[in-house]
C-alpha cells in the first residue's frame, strides 16, 4: 500500500519544528513512532503534504523524577517504561501499560506523546494518565502551555492539541508512600487494542482508608474517560471487598460501550465490573497497606 | 550491472525520483547505500525493490504479522511501518545479514535443526525478532522467548518448535558453537 504523496523534512530543534508546523498550518503533521500514524498514511485516511518527523530533537526522550513530579519526554518510547528501574519500582502501572500495548516491534518505535496525540478511545497510555492528576506541556509558537489531561481528549482522535504544536513532556505527581496504581487490559490477541482497559491508582493511609482514587477505562466512550462517580465512592471508605464491589457496579454503569467485533456492549460492561475490581486489588496490594 | 538491474526491474516505478525526492543513506548488513526516494516510499519497499534484498517479507502490509521485521540500529521494527527516509543515517538488519561467510547464524542452524519452520514466509522477520532477544540474553526462559516473538504471525508451525530453536539457538550462542 502506498500513501499519497508528502514531503518530509526532520528538523535538529523543536523550535524550527515548530516553526515549519506554523508555517504549513493543519497540511503538515508530526512524525513521531509512526506506528499510528503510518498505517493512517497507508490506508489514505489522512493526507498530509508534509511529514514533521520529530525524531532528531534533543530532549525529548527521558524518564525521571525532578521535584514533586515523574517528567516524562513526550519522544520516550513504550519500551523504554518497560525497560526502566525507576518505572518498575515505582510506577509499576505505566510498566502494565508498556507490556501490554501492541508487540515488541511497536513498543520498539512507537511514543508515549505519539500514543496521546492519536487519542484513540482504546489508547492505553490515555487511560492510565487519566488516573493521574497529569499535565501534558505542549509547545507551539506562542511559547509553552499546560493542559491537564481531564481537558485533552476532545473526541476520538482529537486533542486540544493545535496543528503548531508538539507535545513535549508529560508529567505526573511523584509516587507517595500509601500510593499505587495498575492497569489491566483485555486483549483477543498480543498487538490488538483493548476490548476494555482499566486504570486505577489509589491512596490509602496507614489505616487502608482511601485518601486519593482516581480511574480510567479504555474503550467505553469516544474517547478513553474517568469514572467520578466510582472514584467518589471510594475516597473515605476502607480499602476492601466491599468497597470495591461497590465501585466496580459505578464503573460499569459509568462506560458506555458499544458492540463491535470484540465485544457485545452487554460483555463489555460486565467485564468492566470485573477488571476493576482486580484493578482495585491489584493497586491496594501495590500500595504496600 | 547496477544498470542493466534498473532496466528489467517491473517494481521500480515505485520508487519514484520525479517528485521530492530525498538523499539518503542507510547501512544494511554494514553496507552503506546512497540511493534518492520519494518520503513516501516504505522501508520494506526500498529493501526489496531498490537494494534487491528479496529475503525481508510483505505478508499483511498492515502492520500485523511481523513479515516485514528487520533490526533498526539492533532493535526489531516492522518495516512495512516505516519510512526509507527515516532510516537515513541509520543501521538496518535483514536476514541477508545473519550469515557470516557462507556459515548460517547459529539462530539459523537452529531453525534447520528443530524445524523452527515450514513454508518459511514468516522465518526471516522471526529470526530476526530472536536475535533482538537473544543479542541481549542468551537464556532465555520460554516466556521472554515467546514474549519476543509475539509480534510476529506463523501459520504453519503452532510456534513450539520456533520456541524450541531459539531456545536452542541460545545454547549454542552461549556454548560458543557457531
Ligand atoms: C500493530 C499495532 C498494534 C497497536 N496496539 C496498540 C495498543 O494495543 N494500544 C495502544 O494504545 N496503541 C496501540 N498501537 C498504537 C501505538 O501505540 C502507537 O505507538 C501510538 O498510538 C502512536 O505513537 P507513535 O509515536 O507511533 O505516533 P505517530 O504514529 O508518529 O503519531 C500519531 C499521531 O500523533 C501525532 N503526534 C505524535 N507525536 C506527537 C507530539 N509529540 N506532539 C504532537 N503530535 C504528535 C502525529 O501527528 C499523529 O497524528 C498499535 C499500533 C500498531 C501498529
Ligand atoms: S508486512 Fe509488515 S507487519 Fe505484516
Ligand atoms: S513457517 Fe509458514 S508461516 Fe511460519
Amino acid at each position: 500500500m502506498q500513501a499519497h504523496s508528502f514531503d518530509y523534512v526532520r528538523p535538529q530543534t523543536l523550535a524550527k519544528a515548530i516553526q515549519v508546523l506554523s508555517e504549513n498550518g493543519n497540511r503538515a503533521k508530526v512524525l513521531a513512532g509512526g506506528q499510528s500514524l503510518i498505517p493512517v498514511l497507508k490506508l489514505r485516511l489522512a493526507n498530509p503534504r508534509l511529514l514533521v518527523d520529530i525524531n532528531d530533537l534533543p530532549g525529548l526522550a527521558f524518564i525521571e523524577e525532578r521535584g514533586d513530579r515523574l517528567r516524562i519526554g513526550a519522544l520516550s518510547r513504550h519500551r523504554d517504561f518497560e525497560r526502566s528501574k525507576l518505572i518498575r519500582a515505582k510506577y509499576p502501572i505505566f510498566s502494565d501499560v508498556a507490556s501490554v500495548l501492541g508487540d515488541p516491534q511497536v513498543r520498539n518505535l512507537g511514543t508515549i506523546g505519539g500514543a496521546l496525540a492519536h487519542a484513540d478511545p482504546a489508547s492505553d497510555w490515555g487511560t492510565a494518565l487519566l488516573a493521574f492528576e497529569a499535565e501534558l506541556i505542549a509547545r507551539g509558537p506562542n511559547g509553552t502551555r499546560t493542559i491537564p489531561i481531564d481537558r485533552f481528549f476532545k473526541d476520538t482522535f482529537t486533542t486540544a492539541l493545535r496543528s503548531s504544536e508538539i507535545l513535549t513532556e508529560i508529567r505526573v505527581p511523584k509516587s507517595a508512600p500509601g500510593d499505587g496504581g495498575a492497569y489491566l487490559k483485555l486483549k483477543r490477541k498480543t498487538g490488538d487494542f483493548a476490548t476494555i482497559g482499566v486504570a486505577v491508582q489509589l491512596g490509602l493511609d496507614t489505616k487502608r482508608n482511601v485518601v486519593g482514587a482516581r480511574i480510567g477505562l479504555a474503550a467505553v466512550g469516544s474517547t478513553p474517560i474517568r469514572a467520578t462517580r466510582s472514584e467518589k465512592a471510594l475516597i473515605g471508605s476502607k480499602a476492601g471487598p466491599a468497597a470495591f464491589a461497590e465501585a466496580a457496579k459505578l464503573a460499569s454503569e459509568e462506560a458506555h460501550p458499544s458492540s463491535d467485533l470484540r465485544g457485545s456492549e452487554e460483555y463489555k460492561r460486565a467485564m468492566i465490573e470485573v477488571f476493576t475490581r482486580r484493578a482495585l486489588e491489584s493497586a491496594t496490594a501495590r500500595t504496600g497497606r | 550491472m547496477a544498470t542493466k538491474r534498473k532496466k528489467v526491474s517491473p517494481k521500480r516505478k515505485s520508487i519514484r525520483r520525479d517528485n521530492g525526492g530525498h538523499t539518503i543513506t542507510v547501512a544494511v548488513n554494514g553496507r552503506e547505500y546512497t540511493r534518492v526516494v520519494e518520503p513516501r516510499v516504505l522501508l520494506v519497499d526500498f529493501i526489496r525493490d531498490e537494494l534487491r534484498l528479496t529475503g525481508t517479507h510483505v505478508g499483511c502490509d498492515t502492520s500485523h504479522c511481523g513479515a516485514c521485521t528487520v533490526l533498526l540500529d539492533g532493535h526489531s521494527v516492522k518495516s512495512c511501518t516505516m519510512l526509507a527516509v527515516q532510516a537515513d543515517g541509520r543501521e538496518i538488519t535483514t536476514i541477508e545479514g545473519l550469515s557470516q561467510q557462507g556459515r548460517l547464524h547459529p539462530i539459523q542452524e537452529a531453525f534447520k535443526a528443530h524445524h523452527g519452520l515450514q513454508c518459511g514466509f514468516c522465518t526471516p522477520g522471526v529470526v530476526l525478532a530472536a536475535l533482538e532477544l537473544l543479542q541481549v540474553e542468551n537464556a532465555p526462559s520460554e516466556d521472554r522467548i515467546r514474549t519476543a516473538i509475539s509480534g510476529n504471525l506463523c501459520r504453519c508451525t503452532g510456534y513450539q518448535n520456533i520456541v524450541d530453536s531459539v531456545a536452542a539457538a541460545g545454547e549454542m550462542m552461549r556454548s560458543g558453537k557457531g
